[in-house]
């Protein structure tokens, strides 16, 4: 089921008795096609939360309107809408046994719906073994990790086939190896059921690796929406390319001057933009060193983690918070004169943003 | 070192041990002998023989079982009443937003009041004077209904008010202790809940109750030896000859056994003891046997 989000607006009052309004949605217009996982990315505290529970209808928007299909479902109650969802503590009832748990809700079935019990029990079961827990039934939820703890809620929400999926940071309570199997547990189970899913992530990684779409989201505004690779390759504005990649892409303050770009006195490389004052944003992929390159760095050290072999080096005109990392081949040849690097730019690496409004040029 | 710490544990509680074992321990022995001794006298240490005797006669003393009878009455009326009344009060107070704490603060008001304080309130209410019906006769003569002597009248009329006060002054605690259990409970498992489909019913008897079950287990079984303690609330409202009242309960006839007008009798006073501490210990048994079942420790 495709979902439609139509000038959705969520405003709260501010907790903190200065009464002062918080958008936590900003006019948010557009349409998640059917059946595919669509990560919801953005910092802690821009509002992915809020979308989340905006679309299940736990929160009533401000303004706009939400379509499942061509279904107005803005004014239904969140249990007529057909949505499952996973909270980020997961929220399984201590109480119950991972089989209670998962026969929940179809148990609060009613009238015409209501199943037999054994229909129910062959229900959870199925669902149970989507995700990999069917010998785990008789189980209290403190009986089991925390992947396992996960895999029931993602049971739970799946056991009445909900017309859409919500995943609210599912996988930020787990360690790191447990995230890695996880995610790709979603993916196939989301892959399994064809069920339309949104999954709200910080880890930008976490998104860019199981989605079929990303939606960066800052400050309840929405950013850019895409492939992955694509919004990765074709960032909208210095935001999203700040917060796409790992490590993290150099950002440098620079100008255009007839139609050459300027990082301090080096002229990298040329453009097609009228003169203005710019930021540079370089992936640390982007750089190839060269004896007779046009960027200038003062060398600092090498570092190799793992597969990557990285050169920290040092530029007046870099912005980022941290040194200016280039991840090179480890058969590159390396010149370093008086503690002087040069490179040469991959052009479709480097992306210009204006200085005035960020977005790219 | 196994047994080094073990020493070194004991003697960290060799002074609560020593207190414990002056003050109620050797007490709780001494307590058990006399129930068994006959016609024991403080004054001469001396007793006229050992067996049920006492046991036999409080058994038959026609106080005693109205004591025993005004408890149980007391207790199965107030222990549900109370905390269901306080359960109530408390989703109320948890489900409301605007002077939340306003009233939370009114109903705990009793809790700090002085219990004077209260009595009076308790007579302005229920008291007959030669100046005034009590504020409740008025009320009922309002609607047509001739007035009621609730502190020296009929049987029923004393119960209703020794229980209606009992309530109120157990009240607060209670709804202290829920509000927060209530206000404990993860907001997540209603939300999963409603998206659910889950009905209001349900919600409670499914969600609220086995999470805050322990909080009500607790409230619970202190409610049933606290109301199976009770003596200073009947003296306060019906004065200290509860016999003659016909409004004494277990802990009073001890009292008076002890030290009341027809006192001097140590050896009923701990067989009266005796039979309250196995009737606590059998509901407290039962209570935790129950418990089991029903309570949900996270
Ligand atoms: N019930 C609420 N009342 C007031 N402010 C809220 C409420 N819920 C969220 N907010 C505010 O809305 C913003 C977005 O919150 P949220 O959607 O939880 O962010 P995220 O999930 O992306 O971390 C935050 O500034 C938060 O403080
Ligand atoms: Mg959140």
């Amino acid at each position: 089921m495709k979902i439609v989000l139509e000038h959705l607006t969520k405003q709260f009052i501010s907790r903190n008795s200065s009464s002062e309004i918080v958008t936590a949605v900003n006019d948010f217009d557009f349409e998640i096609p059917d059946g595919k996982l669509v990560g919801l990315l953005g910092p802690s505290g821009c509002g992915k939360s809020t979308t989340l529970n905006l679309i299940c209808g736990l929160e009533v928007p401000t303004e706009g309107k939400i379509y499942f299909g061509d279904l107005d479902v803005t004014a239904l109650p969140p249990e007529n809408r057909g949505v499952g969802m996973v909270f980020q503590n997961y929220a399984l009832y201590p109480h119950l046994t991972v089989r209670q748990n998962i026969l929940f809700p179809l148990e609060n079935l009613k009238g015409e719906q209501k199943l037999s019990k054994e229909v129910m029990n062959e229900k959870a079961l199925e669902a149970a073994r989507l995700v990999q827990i069917d010998t785990l039934m008789e189980r209290k939820p403190s009986e089991l990790s925390g992947g396992q703890q996960q895999r029931v809620a993602i049971a739970r929400a799946l056991v009445k086939t909900p017309g859409v999926l919500l995943l609210d940071e599912p996988l930020s309570n787990l360690d790191a190896r447990l995230r890695l199997q996880t995610r790709e547990q979603i993916r196939r189970i989301q892959k399994e059921t064809g069920i339309t899913t949104i999954f709200v992530t910080h880890d930008q990684e976490e998104a860019m690796s199981i989605s079929d779409l990303i939606i960066v989201m800052k400050e309840g505004m929405m950013q850019q929406m895409g492939k992955p690779q694509e919004v990765y390759n074709h960032p909208a504005n210095l935001f999203v390319a700040k917060f796409l990649g790992t490590p993290a892409i150099n950002v440098f303050e620079g100008k255009i001057l007839d139609h050459k770009v300027y990082i301090g006195e080096d002229a990298v490389m040329d453009t097609e933009a009228e003169d203005q004052d710019i930021y540079v944003g370089i992936r640390p992929e982007g750089f190839i060193p060269d004896r007779n390159g046009k960027f200038n760095c003062r060398f600092d050290r090498i570092e190799t983690t793992g597969r990557d072999t990285s050169i920290v080096c040092h530029n007046d005109s870099c912005i980022s918070d941290s040194d200016i990392r280039v991840i090179v081949d480890s058969d590159d040849e390396l010149n370093n004169e008086n503690g002087i690097i040069r490179f040469n730019l991959k052009p479709n690496k480097t992306h210009l943003f204006s200085k005035k409004d960020e977005t790219v040029i | 070192m196994y047994n080094r710490n073990n020493l070194k544990g004991w003697l960290y509680l060799l002074p609560a041990l020593a207190f414990i074992s002056v003050f109620m321990i050797y007490p709780l022995i001494d307590v058990f002998v006399y129930s068994f001794e006959e016609n024991y006298n403080f004054a001469s240490q001396s007793y006229t023989g050992v067996g049920l005797y006492n046991y036999s006669y409080i058994l038959h003393d026609p106080y005693f079982l109205q004591a025993v009878k005004n408890t149980f009455i007391l207790v199965i009326i107030t222990v549900p009443l109370s905390t269901g009344i306080a359960l109530l009060i408390s989703l109320a107070l948890n489900s409301i937003k605007k002077l939340k704490d306003l009233f939370q603060t009114v109903f705990f008001l009793p809790y700090v009041t002085n219990t004077l304080a209260v009595g009076l309130v308790f007579m302005i209410l229920f008291k007959k004077t030669a100046y005034t019906e009590g504020l409740i006769n008025l009320l009922l003569n309002s609607v047509g209904i001739s007035s009621v002597d609730f502190i020296e009248g009929p049987y029923w009329a004393k119960m209703f008010v020794l229980c209606f006060y009992t309530i109120w002054v157990v009240l607060p605690f209670k709804i202290l202790i829920l509000t927060s259990a209530l206000a404990s409970v993860n907001k997540d498992y209603y939300n999963v809940a409603r998206i659910d489909g889950t009905s209001k019913l349900r919600i409670f008897t499914r969600i609220t109750l086995p999470m805050i079950s322990p909080s009500l287990f607790y409230l619970i079984i202190t409610g049933f030896i606290g109301a199976f303690k009770a003596y200073s609330d009947v003296v306060a409202l019906f004065g200290t000859d509860l016999n003659a009242a016909g409004m004494n309960t277990i802990v009073g006839y001890v009292y008076d056994m002890l030290y009341g007008n027809s006192g001097g009798y140590p050896s009923f006073a701990s067989a009266a003891a005796l039979v309250l501490f196995a009737i606590v210990l059998t509901i407290t048994v039962i209570n935790l046997l129950v418990s089991r079942k029903n309570v949900h420790y996270q």
